[in-house]
């Protein structure tokens, strides 16, 4: 398909185009960032939510009846599930598609024509997205879903880069994997907008909730709202009361209990999802958010820029390093003339 | 560059999956990108799927006996979907008699594998094929 059929395909509904023009972008074509050049001014309008948690918690199930929840709220959805790719043979095996499951067969999920499902590999990176995965977001932006949902590789404790691309991330884990100092280590904790205990019919789920919720309290801001109340007691912290009274004045993270095999906590999880999106609207914190995501992308983009000019020999490079080995330049010095002729010259 | 990506699909009442499954593994060693459907797909589904995951190629596995019915409805569904079959290489594997290979193929599939053939039979195959129809749905458009 040529760039041109791609872009009318993508503003006119077309989900073989879609399909393509991620096809393109995934695998760094030309054409591929032709397409993203040319609908860039549609996008900014669909709500990006990040799902992530230990591998087996159940994201793709939780991602199944979300979508199904969403749909019911007449909004479109389009879902990008990533999924390892093996650093050794590049293979991958792309098994969160199955999950999705358990529409009435009047409607069912897969040949519903508001929701587009695409599965993408890893392909060896780390922090839990594909290279990729933020430009496949904006494709379906631009094609007009309303929410996408971007479901990360089963994470470990440092996977963080869906903070990179969703507006809401989401943190989901289970009972009985870890004590409070577990819940309070650094990383993947910390970066939630919305929590979920998903399989609460384990028991135990009531602990890791409590758990959260105590380790949600010692967040900066809700330390600094907490100052301003009256119960600021330990008891009051540990039960939980705080955390609801705080509930209604900031954004304090949610957490949300589901056993969503069941279905069960679905609907709160989806009205917590349309919240934060309003929060982050009024607040303006979606701009701010997006700004700072912006600012590094555009980084990133530049940088590469940078690596493919010298990597073609430009601003004598090759003869640069040749000077640095032989001990003529030291590396620093070589890199500051390197960065000021490419600033003077272009 | 491109990744080959291959759709394994199970369809219609049909509880063997675990040829299916093996077969993904391996595909998924051979270095391609494996999407796995499940059990008990319709073929509106598994093709509905194939087109949002722009396959290279669809793998479905049968040991129903429903083949000469299933199989066509999947690559008719792809075209009524906005797909394009020329493009995509269609297997089929799982239990089929010989004598219903010529019909499969004149019916549009490209490659049918029984129990018992190597995997790395397969892998050449799908290598081989990919490229090549993808030339032909090419030059077939141009001209």
């Amino acid at each position: 398909m040529e760039v041109e059929e791609i872009v009318e395909g993508i503003f006119g509904g077309n989900k073989r185009a879609l399909a393509r023009a991620i096809t393109y972008v995934e695998n760094d074509y030309p054409e591929g960032k032709e397409v993203l050049k040319r609908i860039y001014n549609k996008t900014g309008k669909a709500h990006i939510v990040g799902l992530t948690g230990f591998p087996g918690v159940g994201k793709s199930t939780i991602v199944s009846k979300l979508t199904q929840e969403f749909r019911k709220r007449d909004k479109k959805v389009g879902i990008i599930a990533v999924d390892p790719g093996s650093p050794f043979t590049g293979g991958a095996l792309l098994g969160d598609r199955l999950r999705m499951d358990g529409f009435d067969s009047s409607k069912q999920l897969w040949v519903d024509p508001g929701i587009f499902f695409r599965s993408m590999s890893s392909r060896g990176r780390a922090g839990g997205l594909a290279a990729k995965t933020g430009d496949v977001a904006r494709l379906m932006d631009a094609f007009g879903f309303d929410v996408i949902l971007i479901e990360t590789v089963g994470a470990g404790q440092s996977e963080v880069d869906i903070i990179e691309v969703a507006d809401t991330s989401i943190v989901i884990m289970m009972p009985e994997t870890g004590d409070d100092i577990q819940i309070n280590k650094a990383g993947i904790l910390e970066i939630g907008d919305i929590y979920v205990v998903n399989k609460a019919d384990l028991g135990g789920a009531e602990k890791t909730e409590k758990w959260l919720k105590a380790m949600l309290m010692m967040d900066q801001e809700a330390v600094s709202l907490l100052e301003k109340t009256t119960h600021a007691d330990e008891m009051a912290v540990e039960s939980g009361r705080i955390y609801e009274l705080l509930h209604k004045k900031g954004w304090i993270p949610p957490v949300i209990i589901t056993i969503a095999e069941r279905g069960e906590g679905i609907k709160e999880l989806a009205d917590a999802i349309e919240d934060h999106f309003e929060f982050l609207k009024s607040s303006n914190l979606i701009v701010e958010r997006r700004k700072k995501r912006m600012s590094k992308e555009l980084f990133d983009l530049i940088m590469d820029e940078i690596k493919r000019e010298l990597t073609a020999g430009k601003f004598n490079y090759k003869e640069i390093i040749e000077k640095v080995v032989s001990n003529e330049l030291d590396p620093h010095t070589a890199a500051e003339k390197l960065v000021k002729e490419m600033l003077t010259k272009g | 560059m491109r990744k080959i990506r291959v759709l394994v699909a199970k369809v219609g009442l049909d509880g063997h999956d675990r040829g299916a499954k093996v077969v993904a593994r391996f595909l998924r060693d051979a270095g391609f990108e494996v999407i796995y459907t499940g059990l008990h797909r319709t073929p509106q589904e598994v093709a509905m799927a194939a087109v949002q995951e722009d396959a290279d190629v669809v793998g479905i596995s049968l040991h129903s006996g429903a083949h000469m019915t299933l199989v066509p409805k999947v690559i008719n569904y792809i075209k009524e979907y906005g797909g394009d079959p020329d493009e995509i290489v269609i297997l089929v594997g799982g239990i089929i008699p010989e004598d219903e290979f010529d019909e499969l193929k004149a019916k549009g599939v490209d490659g049918i594998f029984i129990p018992g053939t190597p995997i790395a039979e397969i892998v050449e195959f799908i290598k081989e094929m990919v490229p090549k129809k993808k030339e032909k749905a090419r030059l077939k458009k141009t001209a």
